[in-house]
């Protein structure tokens, strides 16, 4: 950390709430280079050999391990692939905190382009954090496109939050999931977006197996004159649990497109969806200023409630 | 002390002037009970709207100790010590009943707890839930009443605070109006309520038509003229 910049170090601290090196399994990148990674007896990071990226290889009843993913963009002008897949052996119960920052003061666009596959034996256990930010009074964009693909074995549940909390000028998130008998996935997925910034998000879930659910919350706010499409598409091939709420918040002129599709096919399947988008109540408004808040405080309560929780 | 001047409030209904308000002039003296009592319909929670700013009436004046404060806004007079709790409470995503408390200034977690115990519920499970739809309609009305006694306001403004209470003992209700401190001008049909007021205002389409003890007023079922 001691080589790290004071811009460096508080977008760590942002995104990964790391205040120094993990004692624990991580990987630290920057400017699309490795800055370090750290195994355990536990858990194993390993470089790729045929393209920029590690394998995270988490033995079999690992239980209550913890590992730290951040990646950070200092400078304009640098346009990062990345691929990162992780191994997470049966019986492991693991947490992941990942995301990317981007600092970007100058006039030329920085990109992160993160693939990330996740690969759950049966019966396990895997929570996920993953935070976006972007900052920087530079005219250069800050884009951040995840992609996330989640292979799900019996019976494991898989835990997804993500946050972009605004400053990130352009976004395409793609999760796909497939999951077999009995495997559970609930996903939150949180994101701010001012000025003209403008996010897509899609999700597809395949539902194969017997007992199967899936849970995809979206919490969206839109500002000033950005934009936001949400896509999903739950797909029921056998009996089991989908479903799908996309809920948004307009400020401004902003803009929220939001498509829930359900396919059930199978006639066990139970699917559905719900999407509700509209400006902040008014009597909500009004709730809290009787409580004593200006107009102003209870509409940043309401926003940053909205997405946090 | 709370003064009406002359509330006149209107509304427009399909290009015609509606008169929901007339000409209405009360004084409320202080650390008093008052029941505004009435059929639905007759003003009464537009009315209490008007006290707290919600709505501001077409003409008249609201004067508090000495001040007009009818250009104040809402937060402004809840800084002036006035509290409001909502005939159908408003409920939130992601605010937790503690951040609510936290907003009133509450001193600390035990504080609010002993504030919800007073409604009735059990605070531990109560104080780090959210405040949203997942409250029954009971729950919330009584972390309303909570919230507005953690306020310790020196106006307390309630619009129907016995509605949905149905699982909960009605006297405790009765015991926190008897002992709530300020002045309280409560929305109510409820004749054990009126039993407690100073005094009952009988509002009949927009216009105080009575004002006295409940014996004096004698008010028929509903908020009709007896």
């Amino acid at each position: 950390m001691n080589k790290l910049s004071q811009i460096e170090k508080e977008l760590l601290i942002q995104v990964a709430e790391l205040h120094k090196i993990p004692s624990g399994a991580y990987s630290l990148r920057k400017n699309g280079e490795s800055m370090g990674l750290g195994s355990t007896k536990d858990i194993e990071i390993v470089p790729k050999k045929d393209k920029s990226g590690i394998d995270i290889f988490v033995k079999p009843n690992t239980k209550g391990k913890s590992m730290h993913l951040p990646v950070i963009i200092t400078e304009g002008g640098v346009d990062d692939l990345v691929y990162n897949d992780f191994y997470i052996g049966e019986n492991s119960d693991v947490t992941i905190i990942a995301g990317c920052g981007i600092h970007n003061s100058s006039c030329n666009d920085s990109r992160h382009n993160g693939i990330h596959s996740f690969h759950l034996e049966k019966n396990t256990k895997v929570m996920y954090y993953e935070k976006h930010l972007g900052e920087g009074e530079g005219s250069g964009k800050k884009i951040l496109n995840p992609t996330t693909q989640i292979y799900q074995k019996q019976n494991s549940i898989m835990k997804m939050e993500t946050l972009q909390i605004g400053g990130v000028s352009d976004s395409v998130r793609l999760t796909e999931a497939t999951l077999e008998d009995g495997a559970k996935l609930i996903i939150k997925e949180n994101v701010l977006t001012t000025d003209r910034q403008t996010v897509k998000t899609s999700f597809k879930v395949w539902l194969k197996g017997k007992s199967s659910s899936a849970d995809v919350i979206s919490h969206s706010v839109a500002k000033d004159k950005s934009k936001q499409i949400f896509e999903s598409n739950i797909i029921g091939e056998n009996a089991c649990l989908g479903h799908v709420e996309c809920d948004g918040i307009l400020l401004d002129k902003g803009r929220i497109v939001s498509t829930p599709k359900v396919d059930a096919r199978s006639s066990q399947a139970e699917l559905s969806h719900e999407a509700a988008i509209g400006k902040i109540a008014g009597e909500q408004l009004t709730k809290l200023m009787t409580l004593g808040l200006t107009e102003a405080e209870a509409t940043e309560l309401i926003i940053n409630s909205f997405l946090i929780n | 002390m709370l003064e009406l001047k002359n509330i006149n409030y209107s509304i427009l209904e399909n290009g015609v002037e509606k008169k929901i308000l007339h000409d209405i002039s009360l004084k409320f003296d202080d650390n008093k009970v008052y029941v505004i009592t009435g059929q639905n319909g007759s003003g009464k929670s537009t009315l209490l709207k008007i006290i707290m700013g919600i709505i501001a009436p077409t003409s008249g004046e609201v004067i508090f100790d000495g001040q007009n404060i009818s250009k104040l806004s809402i937060h402004e007079r809840a800084k002036l010590g006035f509290s409001y709790a909502f005939q159908q409470p408003v409920k939130f995503k992601g605010i937790t009943v503690k951040k609510l408390f936290e907003i009133v200034g509450s001193s600390g977690i035990k504080e609010s707890c002993e504030y919800l115990s007073k409604v009735g519920l059990c605070a531990r499970e109560y104080i780090d839930r959210l405040y949203d739809d997942k409250l029954s309609g009971g729950e919330s009305k009584r972390i309303e009443l909570a919230l507005c006694l953690a306020r310790r306001a020196s106006l307390n403004l309630f619009d129907e605070p016995e509605a949905g209470i149905d699982l909960w003992s009605f006297d405790s209700l009765i015991d926190i109006f008897k002992n709530i401190s300020g002045t309280s001008i409560i929305i109510s049909h409820q004749e054990k309520i009126m039993e407690i007021a100073h005094e009952v205002i009988l509002l009949d389409s927009g216009k105080v038509v009575k004002r006295g003890t409940l014996d004096d007023v004698k008010v028929g079922k509903c908020g009709r003229l007896a």
